[in-house]
């Protein structure tokens, strides 16, 4: 990276107003999952049996209630924290296993890249959500184990992304000189080459984040993620599957809220890959 | 090309290898004893050490994978605890709704992606192919479960075209138009978001290929823009196509879990929720080991189909 590139800061270009949408929408979802705490709303597990499934609108109860008359409001709110929450520290775990073995294989080379290589090919070979599912399965129900599940399926692709840049840089002459200068390889992997990681991981990272609130709130949708009565995304769809059909409010709401952020952060991430890809800025 | 065949079903062996010992590990993924966890906390003693000597729980663990693997080359996936059947008869039954809902999906949304990305590429900026721009970003972006309940909203309880939910209704049952009236809802739930991958897929490879000198040529010997289009540019579009309806076909395996679940269809997702919940390990793992043996087949199919698609391909 240039110093002219590392320089720009990060900013949804000029008159792309999706972009700036997307980065709206996604903020206003940090900031009430950050200060839900403190919000001037109901408390999320707070039953008013009387009041089950009132529509939105109703007096009290901007979004209307739940089938045990909790406030939608409250929960979404709430939920905002463990979705988001869920969906960045699954997504960072991959990470960071991804990083670290595809960095390992692709400098390595022999018996460490085909040992890594090897276990992806065989975590890729499953259906990316039914591995979940089978290891959230050996583990147990439950949010953390369900994360667990999550971060484990989703290392590969970032193993795999990892080892072909390494694949690529090893051989340059910018490592061949800091070898010849005495760095350990430790140094050589650190200093010279993880920095070079950083567009392409940051990218894959940014896109990432979103499908893996997905895998998370469909694990719970499952029953197999957050378990009630904690505040989800994924789990207030499951619970409110039963009354879709006397209460739709129940579960539009909860999906929209995951929609909504799922796509902004899809669309962040694809201008964030425009940005730090030369090839693909436009103008 | 049988080279290249027998080749791609030797590397089938590791795969399937690999695939069946994370399947086999599954059990032992468990913090605790597994005959313990299936039996619950009101199991007695005898009951866990039954179990244990039954699933064969006592044994080294090699040992344990290579009993579980001789079984499971018999055909032989163990007995669910909760059904107290064998685990092989009852997964394949539901995997047949499984196939029905996820090869529907896949046609549907072969076809739609096929059809609205020729459309999108053949007159660009159009309302199609803007409208299909926004599904291609919406699709991406929507839960599967949650659109199947958005149209069960719809099309069952506001509009009352559809059933919301089963394989077959009450009355009327095992009819083939109340097996169809019942499949479109899940299948275009589960076909909604491959579709749109499809469509921008096809549309942009099209308007590449439009580009090309020899679509120029056909229409400059004077055929009609149709044939230009589906006899000269589409079948050249269709090699990439394959390869992304290959890679959508294991999402829409996986994909059918929620679908399952949304619209209470009785397939192999469904059967393996129940059984994760009631934690029927040997029940959850036929289940997984079909699903996962599928999807390997299938990827082999749609890696031959590309290479006899394009001769050009021949893997090293």
């Amino acid at each position: 990276m240039t110093p002219a590139q590392s320089e720009r800061r990060v900013r949804p270009r000029p008159g792309n107003r999706l972009t700036l949408a997307a980065l709206i929408v996604l903020a206003a979802a940090v900031l009430v999952a950050l200060l839900a705490p403190v919000l001037p709303i109901l408390d999320p597990d707070s039953v008013d049996t009387p009041n089950r499934l009132k529509p939105p609108g109703t007096p009290g109860h901007l979004l209307g209630t739940d089938e045990f008359g909790r406030d939608m409001l409250a929960r979404l709110a709430w939920g905002a924290r463990i979705s988001l929450l869920a969906g960045v520290g699954t997504a960072s775990a991959s990470m960071l296993m991804g990083v670290l073995l595809g960095l390992h294989a692709g400098y390595w080379g022999g018996r460490v890249d085909m040992i890594v290589m090897r276990l992806t090919d065989i975590l890729m070979a499953f259906p990316y959500i039914l591995l979940a599912i089978a290891i959230v399965a050996g583990l147990g129900p439950g949010l953390a184990n369900a994360m667990v599940a999550i971060a484990i399926v989703g290392f590969p692709i970032y193993a795999r992304l990892v080892r072909g840049v390494v694949l690529s840089l090893r051989e340059r002459e910018f490592v061949e000189a800091a070898r010849a200068l005495g760095s350990s390889d430790r140094v050589i992997l650190r200093r010279h080459l993880l920095p070079h990681l950083l567009a392409p991981v940051v990218v894959a990272f940014s896109l990432d984040v979103g499908a893996k609130i997905l895998a998370t709130a469909g694990l719970s949708f499952l029953g197999l993620g957050t378990q009630p009565p904690t505040a989800d995304w994924g789990s207030m769809l499951a619970t409110a599957r039963t009354f879709v059909i006397l209460s739709p409010h129940v579960a539009l709401l909860p999906g929209l809220a995951i929609f909504l952020v799922v796509l902004a952060l899809n669309i962040l991430g694809d201008a964030l890959q425009d940005y730090l890809d030369p090839r693909l800025r436009h103008g | 090309m049988s080279r290249y065949l027998l080749r791609r079903l030797l590397l089938l062996v590791p795969v399937l290898l690999g695939v069946s010992i994370v399947v086999f590990l599954v059990l032992h993924l468990s913090p605790g004893d597994p005959a313990e966890i299936m039996l619950g906390p009101q199991a007695t003693a005898e009951d866990v050490a039954g179990l244990r000597a039954a699933l064969g729980l006592d044994q080294p663990l090699p040992i344990q994978y290579a009993h579980w693997m001789a079984h499971v080359l018999q055909g032989d996936l163990g007995r669910s605890i909760r059904m107290r059947q064998p685990v092989l008869g009852e997964v394949l039954t539901r995997f047949r709704a499984t196939l029905l809902l996820t090869v529907t999906a896949l046609l549907l949304s072969t076809l739609g992606g096929i059809t609205l990305g020729v459309i999108s590429a053949t007159w660009p900026h159009s309302v199609v192919d803007r409208l299909s721009t926004l599904g291609s970003i919406f699709g991406a972006s929507m839960p599967s479960f949650w659109l199947g309940l958005v149209l069960m909203v719809c099309f069952s309880l506001w509009l009352g075209w559809l059933p919301a939910s089963g394989m077959y209704g009450a009355h009327g049952a095992g009819s083939v138009a109340d097996l169809l009236s019942h499949l479109v809802l899940p299948a275009v739930t589960l076909a909604a978001a491959s579709m749109t991958i499809i469509a921008r897929l096809t549309r942009s490879t099209m308007l590449d290929i439009l580009r090309q000198d020899f679509v120029r040529t056909a229409r400059a010997k004077g055929l009609v823009e149709r044939a230009v289009v589906l006899r000269h540019a589409l079948r050249n579009a269709l090699i990439p196509t394959v390869t992304v309806v290959g890679v959508q076909a294991g999402y829409l395996l996986g994909g059918a879990i929620f679908t399952e679940t949304v619209f209470a269809w009785p397939g192999v997702g469904t059967l393996m929720v129940q059984g994760i919940l009631a934690r029927d390990f040997p029940l959850v793992q036929g289940c997984v080991l079909i699903v996962a043996l599928v999807f390997v087949l299938f990827n082999l199919a749609v890696d031959l189909l590309y290479a006899m698609l394009d001769p050009r391909i021949r893997y090293e």
